[in-house]
């Protein structure tokens, strides 16, 4: 069967209408099947259908995704609370050990992204990924910090990188590769990135499915969870009422 | 006897709004290549332009087979040229100039 791709991360300027279809556009251009946007937390439903339809027109599936970037555990599961049944995808911008542990073990995340810019503030370790095999939660590495940043600070990210993904490998914490991009120009086609994860030591097999199959895993799984219907993992109902005589 | 060493021929579109010349263009892919992977690694790539064409921005380079996926992620980096904001990407990769140009169909012929 032919592979499908997904794209779980482009960040357009949503007040841009123009920009926001061309990279939607650019995506189905580019090969992907799937893609996901993330949302402001004051208009989710609104976006959400605007961009279906705009995703419809080129051939893509839209998933709602929610990058969360609490300051504080106790504010992470709040916001959790508040949003998890909005959204496809709940990311977590990791910026403190903390709320990263927090995320980690959480059931209702299911990417944890790290700040690229700093490698101080990359906290998946040993723990971290222990946590996070024991959850759902995936780790999501953006592919524009390597396009942007230059030397020093792209040797020292490649390294953090290098090691997070041994540390993911390890635990068998999947591994999610997104673009991260805000613009059409910092879109890079499925194939290219997965050959960019060989610069952190991630094999052309494993960087393939995480273009395709774990972000697909991902949004499946969370589709039928908001489905109407949906009871528990493999349980749905099927009549209510006087139907079920 | 030396084997003989394969090749892959590239495909490459280059996204940009302004006019690239093929110097420009050859220029950023070994700035590229050279940044990845230092000039040990670019030695090894057997890097040449082989065509270019301006009007549609796509050109063919071939690089020895072994490193293919090595020039797919020193491209992919690749985000101007000559200072204008650019990026390339890879259509599609043969092993000879004569299927890739089958491949391309109408977009590309020599």
């Amino acid at each position: 069967m032919k592979r499908r791709f997904a794209d779980l991360h482009l960040q357009p300027n949503l007040s841009d209408v123009e920009q926001t279809k061309n990279m939607l556009s650019k995506a189905s251009e580019l090969g992907y099947r799937l893609v996901a946007v993330p949302l402001p937390m004051v208009s989710i439903e609104n976006f959400a259908k605007k961009l279906t339809t705009t995703c419809q027109e080129n051939k893509l599936d839209f998933s709602s995704r929610l990058d969360l970037k609490p300051k504080t555990p106790r504010e992470l599961t709040q916001q959790l609370r508040k949003f998890r049944r909005r959204v496809e995808i709940v990311a977590v911008i990791c910026e403190s050990k903390e709320v990263a542990r927090q995320a980690a073990k959480d059931h209702r995340v299911d990417l944890l992204n790290f700040p690229a810019t700093d490698p101080r503030k990359r906290f998946f370790d040993k723990a971290e990924a222990e946590l996070a095999s024991s959850s759902i939660a995936a780790l999501e590495i953006d592919i524009k910090p390597l396009l942007t940043l230059k030397g020093p600070a792209r040797i020292r990210l490649l390294a953090a990188l290098r090691r997070e993904v041994a540390v993911a490998k390890d635990h068998h914490v999947p591994i999610v590769i997104s673009s991260g991009a805000a613009s059409p120009l910092e879109m890079r086609k499925p194939m290219e990135m997965a050959a960019l994860a060989a610069l952190f030591d991630l094999d052309k097999p494993a960087a393939l499915e995480a273009v395709s199959k774990t972000p697909f895993t991902i949004f499946k799984r969370n589709r039928e969870k908001l489905k109407h219907n949906f009871v528990a993992p493999g349980i749905r109902l099927i009549r209510e009422g006087s139907d079920c005589l | 006897m030396k084997a003989k060493t394969r090749r892959r021929y590239l495909a490459l579109k280059i996204d940009s709004k302004e006019k690239i010349s093929q110097k420009e263009l050859m220029n950023a892919v070994w700035d590229a290549v050279l940044r990845l992977y230092g000039e040990y690694g670019a030695s090894k790539t057997s890097l040449a332009l082989i065509r270019y064409d301006a009007e549609k921005n796509l050109a063919i380079i071939r690089v020895a087979h072994t490193e293919t996926e090595k020039i797919r992620a020193a491209v992919a980096t690749i985000t101007e040229i000559a200072s204008k904001p650019a990026a390339t990407h890879i259509l599609t990769v043969s092993g000879t100039i004569k299927k890739l140009c089958k491949k391309l169909e109408s977009n590309f012929k020599p």
